[in-house]
C-alpha cells in the first residue's frame, strides 16, 4: 500500500462533490487511516466549477502537489480536463460522461469543447474510465446519487487504502433510511462500472 | 442527521471540517456565548453554533449558550465583549474583512480587556476565493495588541479555540485565533476532549475603567503593554510553539507558521532537506528569546508565511538586535510572493531553489483543449435576476449601477452586467451619492436586506438629507444568501431558532425619510419597470424594494411541503431564436443545442416562469413537475 494517496474530486456546484469528499473523509477515520480533505465552500452551489482534495496516509497539508494525484473522480468530462495539472500517467482518471454546458457558453464568451476529443486528451493523460453515472443513477431510483455512483466506481479502482464496505457502510450511515437502498443500489452500479 | 459534535467522548475522534472544530473546541471549553455576522470563509463556525441551538430548541433543552447572528461584525464583538467583561466565555467569529467593520470596537476594547476569556476569531481568504480583499489581519493583532494564535490544521484549530480561552483569561485580554480559508475549509480527524460546563450568568462588577474617557485611556495604554509582556512569556511556554527536525539539521533553519507549516514540512521531507523548522503557532507576540536561540543556532533561515512579511520582518530586526550573522530568504529577497496563498507547488519549487537540490515534482500539465470558463452565476430562477431585467428595461442607457457584497455580485455577468463599483459592505448606497454629485447620470445602487441592515442604512440616510439624486434597491430575498442562508434582522427566527421580531425594510427606509419607496415583487416584471421608471422620475433618494424569497430557499420549503417544482420548456415551433430568454435574461438553465435551437435544461430549471413572462412570442410554457 502506498504511504500517500492523493484524490482529485471535481465537478459543477451542485453535484455533490463536496459530499463525495466528506463521506471519503470519513471512511478514512472509520478505517484508523490519517486524512486530510480539502474543499470549495459558497460559490459551491452557484454552478461554478468545483474542486476538493482528499489525501490519505501520511499527509501534512490538504492540497494536492502538481502531477501527483493517483485518481482524478469527475463528475464532469471537461471539468476533469481542467484539473489534468494534478494528474501524471499512472493517474486514473474516473469521468462521467455527461457534460454540463456552462452559461458563457450561451452568451457566447466560450465554447463547449467536442467531447469526445475531451475523452482522447484525458486518455493521453493517465488511464481513463468512462462512466455513465446519471444514467446508472437514474436506475439506482435518484439522479441525484451520481456523486454516490462515483464513490463506487473509486472503490473499484483499487486505490483506497481501506475495504469498500467501509466506504459503503459510511455513505449509508450519511443518508436518510429511506434512501439507504437507491443509495446502495447507486454506489453498487457505480463499482460494477469500473470493475 | 447526526450530531457527532455535541457527543461528550473524550478519545474519540472524528472527522470535522476547520470551522466545525473551532465550534466543537468553544463547546469544550465551555464557551457561554457565541456572535458573528457571516462571511466566507468563517461562516460554518456560526452557523454549527446555530445548528447545535435549534437541535436543542427543537427537543426543548437548554443548548447551554447563547448564539446569535448579530447585525454585523461591530455589534457582534460588542455583545460577546459585554458578556467576556461580565465573566463569561465568549467566541467572536467573522471573516477577515469583517475585523475591519468591527475594529473601532476592537482597538479600544483591547484598552480595557476582558475578566471571561473572548476567542476573537479572524478567517482570512489569502487568493481571495470569495472575497474582496486578501488583506493579512495578522496586523491587528500587532496593531490591537492582541495574543494571537495560527493553527496549521482543523486539530490544532480546535485546540488552540480551547487553550485559547485561558490565554484569554490569564491574560485579561481578548486573543485573535488567525486562520485561513485551507483551515477553516479543510477536513481533518479531531481527538475530541470532555466539555467543560458553562457559566451561564454573568457578574457586571462597575469599575471606572471600563469607561474608556482620555484620562482612563491614558493609563490603560500601559498597561495593554504590561499584558503583551505576560503574553511573551506564555508564548515562550506554549507548546504551539516548536522546533521540528527534519534529517539532520546544521546550520540551515526555516520560520513558518500557519497552512504554510504543512506544505514546508511535507516539502523538506520530499526534498531530503537537512533543516530545523521553527513552527510558531502563538505568532503574537512571538517568543523573543526562542527566536533569539533559533537565530543563533542557524547561519540561514528561511521564512515561509503568506501574505505580508510579518514574521520575516520581526525576525530581522530580532537578529539585527543580537548581531547575529544570519542571511535570511523571504520575500525580501524575491523567494516568496506577497501575494496571494502557497501550495505544496509553491513552497517546493522555491525551497529547491533556495537548498540547491531537484525538484521532484513535475510542472503540473496544461490541456491542449480551449475549456469553456464555468464562473458562478446567478441560480436559475433567483429574483435578483428578474429584477434586474426589469430595472434595465426601465432605462437601458445612462446609469451608473453601485453593488454590494452578496450574491448580486453576479449581477456584473453577462447579458444583465449592472454591477459597476464595488468596495464592501453597504458600499453600494454611499458609492452611489458621490456618483451622484461627480457625474451626470443616472444611479441605481444594489444591496441584499442582510447588507441593508448591516451597514446600508447610515448610507440612505446621507442620501436623503442631501438631497443626492439616488434610486436605491433592496434586493429582500429574505435571507443572507450567498453564505448560506442565514437569518438576519428582517426574518421571522433567530439563530437559535426562537422567534423573533421581524423587521421590515420598507418601514426601516420609511424612518430614514425617504419621500418615495416602491415595494415590488420582482416576478412581476411589468410592474418592476414601471416602479423603476417612477423612482428614477423623482428627484432625492428614492427605493425600490424587490421583494421575493431565494429560490433555492423557496424550492427547500416546497419540497418539504411535498409541493411540486414547475419545469418549464420551450415550444420549438413557437420560437423565433430572438434570444431574449437567453441573450438578455441570461438564465443559465437556458441552452443552445448545436443547430442553435433553445432549449431549457429541466435539471437546472427551478420553475421561477419568468423566461415564459418576457418571450415575446409566447413559446415557453410549463411542462411538468419535478
Amino acid at each position: 500500500m502506498k504511504n500517500k494517496v492523493n484524490i482529485v474530486i471535481t465537478g459543477v456546484g451542485g453535484q455533490g462533490v463536496i459530499t463525495a469528499a466528506n463521506i471519503l473523509g470519513k471512511a478514512a477515520v472509520k478505517a484508523g487511516v490519517n486524512v486530510f480533505v480539502s474543499e470549495v465552500h459558497g460559490m459551491a452551489q452557484r454552478g461554478g466549477s468545483v474542486n476538493c482534495t482528499v489525501r490519505l496516509g501520511n499527509v501534512s497539508g490538504p492540497l494536492v502537489p502538481s502531477g501527483s494525484a493517483d485518481v482524478i473522480l469527475s463528475t464532469e468530462p471537461v471539468e476533469a480536463l481542467r484539473y489534468i495539472g494534478f494528474s501524471n500517467n499512472k493517474t486514473k482518471i474516473i469521468t462521467d460522461i455527461n457534460p454540463v454546458i456552462p452559461f458563457t457558453v450561451s452568451t457566447g464568451e466560450s465554447e463547449y469543447p467536442d467531447v469526445e476529443s475531451v475523452f482522447k486528451e484525458l486518455s493521453t493523460y493517465g488511464r481513463l474510465y468512462k462512466i455513465d453515472a446519471i444514467n446508472i443513477a437514474t436506475d439506482a431510483g435518484a439522479v441525484i446519487t451520481k456523486n454516490i455512483v462515483m464513490l463506487g466506481a473509486l472503490a473499484a479502482s483499487g486505490i483506497l487504502p481501506f475495504k469498500k464496505e467501509v466506504l459503503l457502510d459510511t455513505i449509508l450511515e450519511n443518508v436518510p433510511s429511506k434512501f439507504k437502498n437507491v443509495n446502495k443500489k447507486a454506489f453498487e452500479g457505480g463499482f460494477e462500472a469500473i470493475k | 442527521m447526526t450530531m457527532e459534535i455535541i457527543e461528550n467522548k473524550p478519545g474519540k475522534k472524528i472527522l470535522l471540517l476547520g470551522n466545525e472544530a473551532i465550534t466543537r473546541g468553544a463547546l469544550e471549553a465551555g464557551v457561554d456565548v457565541a456572535t458573528t455576522y457571516p462571511g466566507t470563509p468563517s461562516s460554518e463556525i456560526a452557523d454549527t453554533f446555530s445548528l447545535i441551538a435549534r437541535h436543542f430548541t427543537k427537543q426543548k433543552k437548554d443548548p447551554s449558550f447563547y448564539f446569535e447572528y448579530s447585525t454585523n461584525e461591530k455589534v457582534a464583538l460588542e455583545v460577546a465583549g459585554a458578556a467576556a467583561i461580565s465573566g463569561l466565555r465568549a467566541l467572536t467569529c467573522m471573516k477577515h474583512v469583517g475585523l475591519n467593520v468591527a475594529s473601532d470596537t476592537f482597538m479600544t476594547y483591547m484598552y480595557i480587556g476582558t475578566r471571561g476569556g473572548h476567542v476573537i476569531v479572524s478567517a482570512d481568504d489569502p487568493s481571495c476565493h470569495s472575497s474582496q480583499n486578501e488583506q493579512d489581519n495578522r496586523y491587528y493583532a500587532i496593531f490591537g495588541g492582541a495574543p494571537m494564535l495560527e493553527p496549521s490544521t482543523p486539530q490544532e484549530a480546535k485546540e488552540m479555540t480551547r487553550i485559547g480561552f485561558e490565554i484569554s483569561e490569564e491574560l485579561k485580554s481578548p486573543l485573535l485565533l488567525r486562520t485561513t480559508t485551507r483551515i477553516n475549509h479543510a477536513r481533518g480527524p479531531i481527538d475530541l476532549n470532555k466539555f467543560k460546563k458553562p457559566r451561564k450568568k454573568g457578574k457586571f462588577e462597575r469599575n471606572p475603567n471600563w469607561v474608556t474617557t482620555p484620562a482612563i485611556a491614558r493609563a490603560q495604554h500601559p498597561i495593554l503593554l504590561e499584558k503583551l509582556k505576560k503574553a511573551e512569556e506564555i508564548s515562550e511556554k506554549s507548546p504551539f510553539n516548536k522546533i521540528i527536525n527534519i534529517g539532520k539539521p546544521k546550520e540551515w533553519g526555516i520560520v513558518t507558521s500557519g497552512v504554510s507549516y504543512n506544505y514546508v514540512k511535507e516539502a523538506a521531507e520530499d526534498l531530503k532537506l537537512d533543516v530545523k523548522i521553527l513552527k510558531l503557532g502563538m505568532t503574537h507576540p512571538l517568543p523573543r528569546r526562542m527566536c533569539e536561540n533559533f537565530i543563533k543556532s542557524c547561519k540561514k533561515i528561511v521564512v515561509v508565511e503568506e501574505l505580508e512579511p510579518i514574521l520575516e520582518n520581526q525576525f530581522k530586526t530580532i537578529a539585527f538586535d543580537l548581531g547575529a550573522n544570519v542571511k535570511f530568504y523571504g520575500k525580501s529577497t524575491g523567494h516568496f510572493p506577497r501575494l496571494y496563498e502557497f501550495n505544496p507547488d509553491i513552497v517546493t519549487d522555491t525551497l529547491s531553489k533556495i537548498f540547491n537540490v531537484k525538484n521532484p515534482l513535475v510542472s503540473p500539465k496544461k490541456s491542449k483543449i480551449i475549456m469553456p470558463s464555468r464562473p458562478p452565476a446567478l441560480c436559475p430562477g433567483c429574483p435578483h435576476r428578474a429584477t434586474y431585467y426589469a430595472c434595465k428595461k426601465a432605462q437601458p442607457k445612462g446609469v451608473i449601477y453601485p453593488t454590494d457584497i452578496g450574491c448580486y455580485t453576479l449581477g456584473r455577468a453577462k447579458p444583465l452586467e449592472m454591477a459597476d463599483i464595488l468596495l464592501c459592505m453597504g458600499s453600494n448606497a454611499g458609492t452611489a451619492c458621490g456618483l451622484a454629485v461627480a457625474t451626470d447620470e443616472k444611479i441605481i445602487s444594489f444591496m441584499g436586506d442582510s447588507t441593508f441592515f448591516h451597514s446600508g442604512i447610515p448610507p440612505i440616510i446621507n442620501a436623503v438629507h442631501h438631497r443626492h439624486d439616488v434610486v436605491i434597491t433592496v434586493l429582500d430575498n429574505r435571507t443572507t444568501a450567498m453564505t448560506g442562508h442565514q437569518p438576519h434582522p428582517g426574518t421571522e427566527f433567530d439563530g437559535m431558532g426562537r422567534p423573533a421580531k421581524k423587521l421590515l425594510v420598507e418601514d426601516v427606509i420609511k424612518g430614514c425619510g425617504v419621500e418615495h419607496i416602491e415595494v415590488v415583487d420582482p416576478n412581476d416584471i411589468k410592474a418592476t419597470t414601471e416602479a423603476y421608471k417612477r423612482a428614477l422620475n423623482f428627484k432625492g433618494a428614492s427605493a425600490v424594494i424587490s421583494k421575493s424569497p431565494c429560490i433555492l430557499l423557496e424550492n427547500r420549503d416546497k419540497r418539504h411541503r411535498g409541493e411540486k417544482i414547475p419545469v418549464y420548456e420551450i415550444d420549438q415551433e413557437k420560437c423565433k431564436r430572438c434570444k431574449t430568454c437567453i441573450g438578455r435574461f441570461g438564465c443559465p438553465a437556458i441552452y443552445y443545442e448545436e443547430d442553435e435551437s433553445i432549449h431549457i435544461d429541466v435539471n437546472q430549471c427551478n420553475g421561477c416562469g419568468n423566461c415564459a413572462t418576457i418571450c415575446p412570442f409566447n413559446a415557453i410554457h410549463k411542462k411538468e413537475e419535478k
